[in-house]
């Protein structure tokens, strides 16, 4: 506890509620370090844009205190937090060129002329758009006026970067790119960065720690292979990446080991996770990369039939589609490499996987 | 081969009809769709706005009743010189127009038109004219003795002057002017000049109603395109509803409003701000015209001003805040800027039309709220000096033209968002 006393931003049991009936961010706390890249990430009307909004100063928190570098912000004006910000599409003023548009936060904190024109050029150089400060906004590519936005959020060296689903407008290559870009950008100049999407994919290559919301609460954070690997919930199971669902009632634990019966009377050995006492309802997660096919005798405690009932060819791995243990939507991922299983349709096989990749979680 | 062929020469189809031909052939159905459909309206705006702008216009210059009714008189001063009375011949050229014109009842149109320049005109030929027939040679003297202003240099020379097909004579009118006796042209006496003082204050005052229409239309405006919309749609519907009521209902509404027993001036003096015998004067004169004419012409700024604003996230302004800027600062520094071509649309929109305006500062304008629109209609109606109407007319056509045109240099026409 003592360690997050120090945290630069930190959320202190911050509510959030427009209407006065329902809240839409519940009892938020969370603590981020100085240079750290936090995401958060969460369905539509989870509350994390709210979460930014507040950080940022647009909107006000009903309840709780938000404190940046040890000082409580609630009271702060936003053009006086000294917070740079991304909006999701891109905010640059179309009236302005690039370069004046880098310019203005400088000329606002009344820098020197030459100051100014020495940050823009470093910034602008940054994104690799030295030559383009010119150019008005409208005459850039989506790409470039991203670069554009992100430069401008980062000219007047705030400590504390903001970005609203950044990315949301770009085609899919450009966005990966972007990510790299960025994540460069931020191991390059120590910034905080807190991030806002709702793209898993995004979240994972980006950032240090992944804060998953649903339903105005954080259901997890944790580093991203932490919240792949070990999700906490069946929710963030789900939401991050694919997983396969098993539903039944806990009928022994064991130390860790827990004695699951499916509904259709199957035993499988999972790992306790969230789970209390024998008789609970649970959700058992299963990433569809951890099923073997064919697994040698007696390496898994978890083998079972399986049905083949469809094959679709994804280049680096076929996806497959089974029925065993009474669902018949039962993903296996098998990965393309040399020599693996070959099954056609209608085939039965058999399916295996360990104790630990099964993770007994809330009934949800 | 076949392609190498059909770029040898002129591009063909397959059954080798030239493409430029077939092409043409191809789009004129279409073409003349399109031009049926513009038809109409093509026909209703050349019979009712460009027919009647170029009748104007052909009219401020037009001269025919000298040329027409006093042929021979034209004729006979063309060698004049205009230094002392003309030749007899002039004078029995006079008499005999004067026989013909009193015969077919032409010459009255004389006494008109030359009565705009000299007064007195009008009585000089109807007389004479009535007695023309009893005049006796030497007509020098008998015209002479039939009116003594025949014997005045000046009646020949404004004859002589206006003896042409055309004239310059309306617009120098328009422009407080006219032909000095020697036929230069000078100002006119200072008791007697009107109309550029009157240009002036229409421009005076259609300025300030533009600026008075901003001021109050700008904060509506940018009200109207933030405002979530169930209530934007009520104020819009407040911004439209005298926009759907009678021009003539607002204006006497005004009239009700601001006269001096009216709702104003008792709210006043009821709540004792005034006495009774202090009422104020708020109508008859310009405060009438500016107050009526800047609630009418409202939503002329009001609706460019909202439809540009509506194009402007929201995001821009939190971008500035966010950069550091104080409220103030993104609204001038971001927000401002970007609605410019709104205000340039409604701006321009809102002059020229209250430029032109004429009912309002009829009914409520009084003396120096009357605009140059009351005096053109002056002229057409009571003065029947269409001449001088259609120079006033063309004058400010061609005012509202030039700064059409500096706007379009200043701000760029296609800068402007009309809705």
């Amino acid at each position: 506890m003592s360690e997050s006393n120090d945290a630069f931003v930190r959320f202190i049991n911050v509510q959030k509620s427009y209407d006065g009936e329902t809240l839409v961010v519940k009892n938020l706390n969370l603590d981020i370090a100085k240079g750290e890249f936090v995401t958060m990430l969460g369905p539509s009307g989870s509350g994390k844009t709210t979460c930014l909004m507040m950080l940022a100063g647009f909107e006000t928190a009903t309840s709780g205190e938000i404190m940046l570098n040890g000082r409580g912000i609630n009271k702060v004006a936003p053009h006086k937090r000294g917070i740079g910000m991304v909006f999701q599409n891109y905010a640059l003023f179309p009236h302005m060129t690039v370069a004046e548009n880098l310019a203005f936060p400088l000329q606002v904190r009344k820098v020197s002329k030459a100051e100014t024109e020495q940050k823009v050029q470093r910034a602008l150089d940054m994104v690799q758009l030295g030559h383009l400060g010119n150019r008005r906004p409208a005459q850039l590519s989506g790409g470039q006026q991203q670069r554009v936005a992100v430069a401008r959020a980062l000219v007047f060296d705030p400590d504390l970067v903001l970005m609203d689903e950044p990315l949301g407008a770009l085609d899919k290559n450009l966005r990966e790119q972007m990510q790299y870009e960025i994540k460069h950008i931020h191991e390059s100049l120590g910034v905080t960065v807190v991030y806002v999407t709702h793209d898993q994919s995004e979240a994972l290559t980006m950032s240090n720690r992944i804060a998953v919301f649903d339903d105005g609460v954080i259901q997890q954070l944790a580093p991203p292979p932490d919240l792949y690997e070990r999700p906490l919930n069946a929710f963030v199971a789900a939401f991050i990446g694919e997983n396969n669902q098993l539903h039944g009632k806990v009928v022994e634990i064991k130390g860790d080991d827990c004695k699951v019966q499916l509904d259709d009377g199957s035993i499988i050995h999972a790992l306790k996770v969230n789970v209390d006492k024998v008789g609970d309802r649970t959700t058992l997660s299963l990433r569809p990369e951890r099923v073997a096919i064919a697994p040698p005798e007696g390496q898994y405690p978890n083998v079972f039939e399986a049905r083949v009932e469809e094959l679709i060819y994804l280049g680096d791995h076929i996806r497959t589609r089974v029925s065993l243990c009474g669902t018949d939507e039962f993903i296996v991922k098998i990965p393309n490499a040399h020599a693996h299983a070959s099954i056609a349709r209608g085939e039965t096989v058999q399916v295996g996987w360990a104790m630990e990749d099964c993770r007994a979680l809330d009934a949800s | 081969m076949a392609q190498a062929q059909a770029h040898s020469g002129p591009m063909v189809t397959a059954d080798g009809v030239p493409l430029k031909t077939s092409l043409r052939r191809a789009e004129r159905r279409r073409k003349i769709t399109a031009f049926m459909l513009v038809v109409p309206l093509l026909a209703f705006i050349l019979l009712t706005f460009i027919a009647p702008i170029g009748d104007m216009l052909w009219r401020s210059v037009d001269n025919p009743a000298i040329i027409n009714t006093l042929p021979n008189t034209v004729t006979a001063l063309e060698d004049w010189d205009g230094e002392e009375l003309p030749p007899e011949e002039a004078f029995a050229a006079m008499v005999e127009d004067l026989r013909v014109g009193q015969e077919n009842r032409s010459i009255g149109q004389v006494g008109i038109r030359l009565n705009y320049e000299m007064s007195g005109a009008r009585s000089l030929f109807s007389r004479t004219a009535r007695n023309a027939d009893s005049l006796e040679p030497p007509y020098k003297e008998a015209l002479l003795d039939a009116h003594r202003r025949w014997g005045d240099v000046e009646t020949w020379r404004l004859i002589k002057r206006e003896g042409r097909p055309y004239t310059a004579s309306y617009y120098l009118s328009a422009v407080d002017m006219r032909y000095a006796d020697d036929g230069s042209v000078a100002m006119q006496p200072e008791n007697q000049r009107i109309y550029v003082a009157l240009f002036m204050r229409t421009l005076a005052l259609s300025l300030a109603i533009t600026v008075l229409t901003l001021l109050l239309g700008f904060p509506i405006a940018y009200l109207l395109a933030t405002l979530p919309l169930r209530y934007s749609n009520l104020l819009m519907i407040m911004v439209l509803l005298p926009f759907w009521t009678s021009l003539l209902v607002r204006t006497t509404a005004w009239i009700v409003l601001l006269q001096q027993q009216g709702v104003i001036n008792d709210l006043l003096v009821a709540v004792g701000l005034i006495g009774d015998d202090g009422r104020l004067t708020m109508m008859h004169n310009w405060i009438g015209t500016i107050v009526a004419m800047t609630h009418i012409l409202l939503p002329f700024m009001v609706l460019p001003l909202y439809s540009v604003m509506k194009t402007i996230p929201p995001s821009y302004q939190r971008a500035a805040r966010s950069l550091g800027a104080n409220p103030f600062v993104a609204f001038v520094r971001v927000y401002l800027p970007q609605t410019v071509s709104g205000i340039g649309a409604g701006a321009i929109l809102v002059f020229i039309i209250s430029i032109g305006y004429y009912i309002t500062p009829a009914l409520v304008g009084g003396q120096s709220g009357q605009l140059i629109s009351n005096l053109i209609a002056d002229h057409m109606q009571r003065t029947l000096n269409w001449g001088l109407a259609a120079a006033l007319g063309s004058i400010l056509l061609g005012g509202v033209l030039i700064l059409y045109w500096l706007y379009n240099r200043i701000v760029g026409i296609d800068n402007m968002k009309l809705g």
